[in-house]
């Protein structure tokens, strides 16, 4: 490992204000480094003006920063263009605007959408909502028995021609990194738009969207080590030009008269309103701090963490494990045989561990696994293995509790 | 169809658990020891139809689910509950509720305050509004009948 794990910790404010609790619920939101904080303090305590508005110098200023954020981000994904950053109050904010907006120019009554089977419900629930009711159809790649994504079935799903193919990069309630590369290719040859989920993927791996050849991406500030309620959606110009916006008001319009507006150009035609600056500068400020960071380390201590805990969790009789080790980008989810996740995950919140039980936004997942939910340890860069063998102590004792 | 002796069974069990489970679970200083006791007080209960896990019983908890029928008696105007729940420890907690507040009228509900013997039981941090145990819309959904 090339990082030091306690100066790494205490970087995080959060781990010197609860020492006695083991995190693991990092896909839920990440803690925050001090560099991220102190960027949001100078915004309000020395920039902050309106954005884009006011004639005066110190909006000026803030307009720099804010805009200086969105360049950093547009760089981070390797945009052509910073117009190509649209913010967004986090992913689901961002789907919202993306279905929304497909509608009509892209997509009509009797064209279909390809998702898959481990879908948050954020890229569930915009198509119902936005597009089923206009006769778009939405169709579902099936998983494996090992609760992979299917790319057998996805490339036989492919010949219905879909219009738009909407996957995440990593699954927020199982962990397993579905097979991007390989989904854009044969989603991009079957003449689909390719929307990527970077919600839960960003955190593990960096995505190069020009590389990847995506046409929309997503992702949420605070899975990111930046604050909550900033997000992205970055779309390719031609794409997002077609985007209607979901959101009228503010800095989106043009020209206004009683009876019709036009709208401002790209990237304000789809930011409304007056937006999250320090959001944005918070966001920016993470992903410097990230870039400061050995990433590489990183992935390779969580994929360590996870084996240590997926070995472990072996040893516990009669758990039932729904994650794989491997392919995994840091998440652990897991049942009792025969016993409520919601039992287990407060004998662990008893003990301090702090995990998440449910259907983890993903209840059509666990209706085709057949399973009232599940308890998710997600695991992120600073956690250690003494927190993963003290985890695996409470787990024990839990199960053993249960078991009377 | 609810078949009206539920809500009598119920009542006894009740009874029994506060009578016996109850003063056990007020001497207990460890959470293990509690825990073990809470998650078993469910199986004091009469059993629960599968038909009654209708979505008009529901209360809706994010993590786990609680079904809630009730039954008012016209003459003396006390009200009696029966229930279920997927999760143990949820389920042992609407009993540490509902051993307080079965059976009693509008006025003396209105009265009640059950979550003072969770804090004495050092689990009211079961009843938080950041709970999504449904613990809380159990509670809500018994002092709306009033």
């Amino acid at each position: 490992m090339n990082f030091s794990l306690p100066s790494l910790r205490q970087q995080f404010p959060f781990f010197g204000a609860h020492p006695d609790w083991i995190y693991l619920d990092n896909a839920a939101t990440l803690h925050k480094p001090q560099a991220v904080l102190d960027a949001m303090n100078v915004f309000y305590s020395q920039q902050n003006s309106n954005v884009h508005r006011s004639a005066h110098g110190l909006s000026q200023q803030a307009t720099a920063a804010f805009e200086a954020a969105r360049t950093t981000v547009a760089q981070f994904l390797n945009a052509r263009f910073s117009h190509e950053i649209i913010w967004t109050s986090g992913t689901t904010a961002g789907f919202n605007q993306l279905v929304f907006g497909l509608m009509g120019s892209v997509l009509q009554s009797g064209d279909r959408v390809l998702i898959s089977t481990m879908e948050h419900h954020a890229n569930i629930v915009p198509w119902h909502i936005h597009a089923l009711p206009f006769g778009v159809e939405l169709d579902v790649v099936p998983l494996t028995a090992e609760h992979r994504f299917d790319l057998a079935a996805f490339t036989e799903l492919l010949k219905l021609k879909p219009k738009v193919v909407s996957i995440s990069h990593v699954s927020n309630a199982l962990g397993h990194i579905q097979p991007i590369a390989d989904i854009v290719r044969l989603a991009k040859a079957a003449g689909a738009i390719v929307v990527l989920d970077g919600a839960q993927g960003i955190v593990w791996e960096k995505v190069d969207v020009q590389a990847l050849d995506l046409d929309f991406y997503l992702f949420s500030g605070h899975k990111l080590y930046g604050p909550t309620g900033i997000g992205v959606l970055y779309g390719k110009t031609q794409y997002l030009e077609l985007l209607r916006p979901l959101l009228g008001g503010g800095e989106m319009i043009k020209t206004v008269s009683f009876s019709a507006s036009s709208w401002n150009d790209l990237p304000y035609r789809l930011e409304a309103g007056t937006p999250n600056m320090a959001g944005a500068i918070g966001l920016a400020a993470a992903i410097l701090w990230l870039q400061q960071q050995d990433l590489a380390a990183f992935q390779q201590h969580k994929k360590a963490l996870v084996r240590r805990f997926y070995d472990g969790c072996q040893q516990i009789p009669a758990l039932e494990l729904l994650s794989g080790p491997t392919t995994n980008a840091g998440i652990v989810a897991l049942n009792l045989k025969n016993e409520h996740p919601a039992d287990l995950a407060t004998l662990l919140d008893q003990q301090k561990i702090a995990v998440r039980a449910g259907t983890h936004c993903a209840m059509p997942l666990f209706q085709a696994i057949n399973s009232k939910g599940s308890v998710r340890f997600s695991f992120a860069c600073y956690n250690s293995f003494d927190e993963i063998d003290r985890t695996l102590t409470a787990l024990a004792t839990a199960v053993e509790l249960l078991a009377e | 169809m609810i078949r009206p002796d539920i809500f009598t069974e119920t009542a006894t069990a009740l009874k029994n658990i506060y009578d016996k489970q109850l003063p056990q679970l007020l001497q207990l200083k460890d959470w293990q020891s509690k825990y073990r006791i809470l998650m078993t007080l469910g199986k004091e209960l009469p059993a629960f139809d599968a038909q009654w896990h209708k979505d008009e019983f529901l209360v809706q908890g994010c993590e786990s689910k609680a079904w809630l029928l009730h039954y008012q008696d016209p003459v003396t105007a006390q009200h009696f509950w029966a229930f279920d729940s997927d999760a143990r420890i949820v389920k042992g907690l609407i009993i540490l509720i509902l051993v307080q507040l079965n059976g009693l009228t509008a006025e003396q509900l209105a009265e009640a305050t059950p979550e003072s013997l969770l804090t004495e039981l050092q689990l009211q941090q079961n009843i938080s509004q950041s709970r999504s145990n449904g613990l809380l819309a159990v509670l809500n959904k018994i002092k709306a009948v009033i």
